[in-house]
């Protein structure tokens, strides 16, 4: 069979989706944002620990959304770049005293660096070959976190307790809400920042290399240079939300962050909608909540019905919650219209 | 010396695990170009169908040659329910599905079989081979039915009209599909093929590492890995990758200290990255050529 050439696949890596597709008005954003801000105050505390984590999946999401829909790059090591991020955070609590507040950029800046890095090698695979390489990465995270030369630091398979920051200023309000609004914030922070990332520059020069890489160096785009600093940029959001989730957990352990959590956040992406940073919260609820809907459907069957639902997905919305939206909005004008 | 050439026989006799799973993966890369992450679940699941089989009293080889059938059947089916509609997805939502497939393939097979582990007899018996204490009759066997299952590939790619037909329906779908052939229908038997390929490799793979829902996890990534290294187009390239990687990951563990058992895993994804990133066509590949 040597004699087979070359396939010429047809399909495209990533479907191309316009700038202006990518967010959400400014209505639909206020709306957004006060539920996000009025939702946590009526609800008990396990509920509100449930949303930080929603917020914290998201913020990973979104970051995987940068790099595949923003430059059109697959990545299935995502979880890597969040335990990095994790850790961090939490030696630097554990072991140093910082500020969990001050850990967070630190985590960032490491994981961006991480991120570029690893981009490097990554510059010369596209599509299923990426996937492939960054499948590996995810997989050899949890042995390396266990090897034995950083156990002083890293704990070994035990992993390490994370103390849970009290509110500031005497604010009478619990940890877990205290650290809902924290989450908030940087959630909120990052996501105009990354509205921006796309709009600029960069983040055209992120598309034009995502829909034709020959015509975007062509069109003098350093494609070597934008296609890692895509991936530095999205490893640095993971680790922010990798250093949040150490916080909120209050633990960080090598099997905590395996393949599982990568495709998880891969699978968000894909039914928040490729491209679209708003539906980051609604792939992120998707994998938080589905496998528990999943359990109480069927407990032997979970891992089926999830399977069975992202199939649902996948045929009847491929396009994910964007689609949802677009098809809502459209509803809505014709109301208003009649 | 002896404990070199021990460790390489013994990798040889592991690596025909990885060779027969690269083989697999290979056929369905050639068929739809994409990896089927699932491709280890749905081995798992037709060596299951095989051990049901001979629990209800089907003599061995019988049972060998139903569950053969019966991934034939259900790698065509899968292709046609589930992954024709998604032809022209894009990568991405065919990787989606391939991990659905996966959560379903294993669970459905943990509720029907549950997780306990389960011995699988073989039809080679397990004494030493050759007076050797490092390669059993099994393991030899295995290593047989890998090369010979080489062999019947390439005869029927080179000299049969469907394997013609398949392979140009694979290097140039369009100009196929002109002269005749059925593409789609192609993929299909690809799928098909794939699958009945993977039973195997799940049959001979099952009495070394038990029978249990979980038992590909692993082996899948060394698959991965050592069709990576003998390049992903080419069947002979993926068995040679196999042994390759089944010497090189002892050797490793053997002579560098540090790596011992609990690195072997990150070697065979460093084994990954290092091949892709140096010669991503593999040893036997071939360079992937893109028209402007």
């Amino acid at each position: 069979m040597s004699a087979v050439d070359e396939v010429a696949n047809d399909a495209p890596p990533v479907e191309a989706v316009p700038k202006r597709a990518m967010t959400l008005g400014t209505g639909a954003s206020l709306v957004m944002l006060a539920l996000l801000i009025i939702g946590p105050m009526f609800v008990k505390n396990f509920i509100v620990f449930q949303l930080t984590m929603l917020l914290i999946y998201a913020l990973a999401v979104l970051a995987l959304n940068i790099l595949t829909g923003g430059s059109g790059q697959f990545s299935l090591g995502q979880s890597a770049f969040y335990a990095v991020g994790a850790y961090t955070s939490a030696i630097l609590m554990e072991h140093f005293g910082v500020n969990y507040v001050l850990t967070l950029p630190v985590a960032g800046l490491i994981c961006f660096g991480f991120g570029f890095l690893f981009g490097q090698p990554a510059l010369r695979l596209s599509g299923i070959y990426l996937a492939l390489a960054t499948f590996a990465l995810a997989v050899a995270m949890p042995q390396l976190l266990k090897l034995g030369v950083f156990e002083h630091w890293t704990g070994g398979v035990q992993g390490l307790v994370v103390t849970k920051p009290d509110a500031p200023f005497g604010l009478p309000i619990s940890q877990d809400r205290w650290l809902y609004y924290f989450t908030l914030t940087v959630a909120i922070g990052i996501y105009i920042a990354s509205v921006n990332l796309l709009k600029s520059r960069s983040g055209r020069a992120f598309m034009a290399i995502r829909d034709n890489e020959i015509a975007a160096s062509a069109m003098g785009v350093d494609v070597a240079l934008y296609k890692t600093l895509a991936f530095g940029v999205s490893a640095g959001i993971t680790g922010v939300a990798g250093g949040l989730g150490a916080i909120a957990v209050q633990f960080v352990a090598p099997d905590s962050y395996t393949i599982n959590l990568a495709i998880a956040l891969f699978l968000g992406m894909v039914v928040g909608g490729v491209g679209w940073l708003p539906g980051s919260i609604v792939g992120s609820a998707f994998i938080i909540f589905v496998p528990n809907i999943a359990e109480g459907i069927s407990k032997g069957l979970s891992g089926a019905v999830f399977g069975v639902l992202l199939f649902l997905v996948i045929f009847l919305v491929p396009h994910g919650a964007r689609q949802v939206a677009m098809v809502a909005q459209h509803m809505l004008g014709k109301l208003r219209k009649g | 010396m002896e404990l070199f050439i021990n460790q390489v026989l013994a990798g040889i006799a592991t690596g025909a695990i990885y060779a027969c799973m690269a083989l697999a993966v290979v056929m369905i890369y050639q068929a739809i170009d994409h990896l089927n992450f699932a491709q280890g679940e749905m081995a798992m699941f037709s060596t299951f169908i095989a051990w049901q089989l001979m629990q209800w009293g089907v003599p061995y080889w019988w049972a060998f040659l139903l569950t053969l059938a019966f991934a034939f059947a259900g790698g065509i089916l899968i292709e046609r329910l589930l992954f024709k509609p998604l032809a022209k997805a894009p990568v991405l939502t065919n990787v989606a599905g391939f991990i659905a497939l996966f959560a379903i393939v294993n669970s459905v097979a943990g509720l029907v079989w549950d997780f306990t582990i389960k011995p699988f007899p073989t039809p080679f018996g397990s004494a030493p081979f050759l007076g050797s204490q490092l390669i059993s009759t099994h393991q030899a066997g295995m290593i047989g039915v890998t090369v010979g299952l080489l062999i019947l590939l390439y005869l029927f790619f080179q000299f049969t009209r469907i394997g013609l037909a398949m392979r140009a329906a694979a290097s140039l779908p369009e100009s196929a599909r002109l002269v005749g052939i059925n593409t789609s229908w192609m993929i299909a038997l690809g799928w098909g093929m794939a699958a009945a390929i993977g039973s195997i490799a799940g049959i001979l793979i099952a009495p070394v590492v038990f029978l249990e829902p979980n038992m590909m996890g692993g082996v899948l990534i060394y698959g991965f890995a050592a069709a990576v290294l003998g390049g992903l187009t080419s069947p002979l390239g993926a068995v040679v990758g196999g042994f390759l990687v089944g010497v090189f990951e002892n050797l490793a563990g053997t002579y560098i200290p540090e790596i011992g058992n609990e690195l072997k895993l990150p070697i065979a994804l460093a084994l990954i990255i290092t091949v892709l990133v140096l010669k991503p066509a593999g040893l036997f590949g071939r360079p992937i050529v893109k028209r402007v």
